[in-house]
């Protein structure tokens, strides 16, 4: 697999329990939101990851960074098992990831100024003496593109790209390996959407950074990541390099998302035949049997039914989940 | 003649912090059976203006200064209450964005679907069920029999919409605005969205506005594009026009910002700067600080909307000039 992984998933599961009943509580379902992820990031590299909602990508991205209990698996970061941390390695391990969230109207504090979110990290990790926070905090905010005048002002008085850009700030404040984006440009419109994308891409290459970069959006997916990892139901369906996923996709949930983006160009999309999905995404308290994708799977079959698809190599770079993946 | 004609619409917000001319002086008409899309960042004035016509503008704040929208002889804007109730939700019916929070979540699906047949058309409350069972079959949703009696959380976001669609359907509206009304949806259920609207439009012949940011969207739906930015249109034409012959910088921009119209890898290309404060009046050129094609004379005159051909309109100073 990966020859220098900075981040090694092993049929990573996160499982909540269901509870009814008010006083006596029993247990009436699991949800598996993820379920048995096997996955390496290498160094300075950009992985996407994409798939509906509900389909685990944000608890997956949450399950990396600890900030739900692993069910079971391993999530092996720098050679280290995170598992097996204690508190205060793990808080050491901490400094080595880093996540920038969807909407940074709400990620941000409104109550803190610039200065106060980015020095935060700095001065809980203890990374440079008091006296040099200023300094830092100043070129973390013109490495992001703010300009440092802006250092007092409270997020309010920011755009939401600006927001972004401070959110991304604070994630590199702690000179992080790798850092996990969920929805990042999501909220953001499409000429301030190019900017956080220019700037995430531009960070990756000058400071050997690796990124997960999770959003729905595969066009915008495409552009940034040089793998991706296509998610239905807590289990990953198809991975392998952007071109290969988004371009020529092989399992037939990925054709199916990939036909339902809208293209900006009338003719393609005039003449398309698209392969419209019926129904929505199962839940994940009860997956149909087998493959989770069978019952909206236009190729579906019997066989389909009795066992889960285990992710098969096709050609070196690429794995696909599906039984028929030779037939269609 | 036009079936929605809009002239000089002027929608301003008074509010503690000054006057936001959320929409300045637009003017557009929609045909019988066209689509025309209204496709412009957040803030841009696209939602306002529906919210004008339908009058679900909240006043105060919300004022219109000027303006009138006529539809079918009736000017929406001006007329009496009772003319307008007669019109809207019955002639003219909306689509929101959020299909979470448009719905009553204290009503059954069943009594939200026959409250517009019950309130524009003489009919019973059994014939209006029947008429509402037909309905959300038409739109897609399995064993409606049961589905009809249950409430809005019992359904995922792609079927409230779809729940939405029927509503607003059922009286055989002529003209249907939607305001993103896939935007919160997942991009699979987004494509069953707007299959379905493509549908119905078909089958009922109505005309419809489309609101959205999403060029892509835009492209497959719409005969005619309508650009605005800064609560002004700046370019309209039909579509094949608007995607392969863009006048004005703006929407040039806009369209070369698209991840997936660039190489991969590459820099993708990004409009400096931030949409305009609405709160002040803007001299001229409300793109003028974004635009790489300004000049002098773009911060000081205000475009107005001109032909190129008959069917494409395009307010850029320059380019009306044949300097680009």
């Amino acid at each position: 697999m990966a020859a220098d992984p900075i981040l090694e998933l092993t049929d990573v599961r996160t499982h909540f329990p269901i509870y009814s009943g008010f006083v006596r509580k029993r247990l009436v379902g699991t949800v598996k939101a993820v379920d048995g992820v096997t996955l390496a990031v290498e160094r300075g590299e950009v992985l996407g990851l994409v798939g509906e909602s509900g389909c685990g990508k944000s608890t997956l991205a949450r399950t990396i960074m600890q900030l739900v209990p692993l069910t079971g698996g391993t999530v092996v970061l720098n050679g280290k098992n995170l598992a097996a941390n204690s508190a205060t390695e793990m808080r050491e391990t901490r400094r080595g990831m880093q996540m920038v969230f969807q909407d940074p109207y709400a990620s941000l504090n409104p109550r803190m100024t610039v200065f106060a979110t980015l020095a935060e990290p700095l001065l809980v990790h203890r990374v440079c003496a008091a006296a040099e926070v200023p300094a830092r905090v100043a070129r973390l905010m013109k490495t992001v593109g703010l300009a440092p005048r802006f250092v007092q002002k409270y997020p309010h008085e920011f755009s939401g790209g600006q927001r972004q850009r401070i959110a991304i700030a604070r994630a590199l404040a702690l000179e992080p390996k790798i850092i996990i984006a969920d929805e990042p440009v999501s909220a953001l419109d499409v000429s301030i959407q190019a900017q956080i994308l220019n700037l995430l891409a531009q960070l990756c290459r000058s400071m050997g950074l690796s990124l997960i970069f999770i959003a729905h959006d595969l066009s915008v997916v495409k552009h940034i990541s040089d793998r991706v990892a296509v998610m239905y139901l807590g289990k990953i369906v198809e991975l392998g390099t952007a071109e290969d996923v988004i371009d020529r996709p092989r399992h037939p949930y990925t054709r199916a998302l990939v036909s339902a983006i809208p293209t900006p160009n009338p003719d393609v999309e005039r003449a398309r035949q698209r392969l419209v999905l019926p129904g929505d995404p199962p839940s994940p308290i009860d997956p149909p049997a087998g493959c989770a994708f069978h019952p909206r799977c236009p190729y579906a079959q019997e066989k389909c039914k009795l066992a889960v698809p285990p992710l098969i190599a096709d050609g070196p770079t690429r794995e696909v989940a599906c039984v028929r993946l030779g037939e269609i | 003649m036009p079936l929605l004609t809009v002239t000089d619409l002027r929608t301003w917000f008074h509010t503690r912090n000054g006057v936001y001319r959320a929409v300045d002086g637009i003017s557009f008409a929609v045909e019988r059976g066209e689509t025309l899309g209204i496709v412009g960042e957040s803030g841009s004035g696209k939602s306002v203006t529906c919210y004008s016509i339908m009058g679900l503008i909240p006043q105060p704040p919300g004022r219109i200064e000027s303006g009138t929208a006529v539809f079918d002889g009736v000017d929406l804007l001006h007329c009496t209450p009772a003319q307008s109730r007669a019109i809207r939700g019955k002639r003219v019916a909306m689509i929101f964005q959020d299909p979470m929070t448009s719905l009553n979540p204290y009503l059954r699906i069943s009594e939200q679907l026959i409250e517009p047949l019950r309130i524009h058309e003489n009919i019973s409350k059994r014939d209006a069920l029947t008429r509402a069972l037909a309905m959300l079959e038409e739109v897609g949703i399995n064993d409606a029999a049961r589905r009809i009696h249950l409430y809005p959380h019992e359904f995922s976001g792609g079927m409230r919409q779809r729940v939405m669609i029927a509503m607003a359907l059922i009286t055989k509206p002529e003209l249907l605005i939607a305001d993103e009304p896939t935007t919160a949806l997942d991009v699979t259920v987004q494509a069953q969205i707007l299959e379905l609207i493509k549908k119905m439009q078909r089958e009922l012949g109505m005309a419809v506005i489309f609101i959205t940011h999403d060029l892509g969207v835009v492209s497959g739906l719409c005969d005619r594009v309508q650009v605005m930015y800064a609560g002004r249109i700046v370019e309209t034409a039909d579509t094949r026009t608007l995607f392969y012959s863009p006048k004005h910088p703006y929407t040039r921009a806009l369209q070369r910002s698209i991840p997936s119209m660039q190489a991969k890898g590459t820099e993708l290309f990004t409009i400096p700067g931030m949409p305009p404060d609405l709160s002040k009046p803007i001299p001229g050129c409300a793109f003028a600080p974004r635009c790489e094609f300004a000049v002098e004379r773009c911060q000081r005159e205000t475009p107005q909307l001109a032909a190129v051909t008959p069917t494409h309109t395009q307010a850029c100073l320059r380019v009306q000039a044949g300097e680009l």
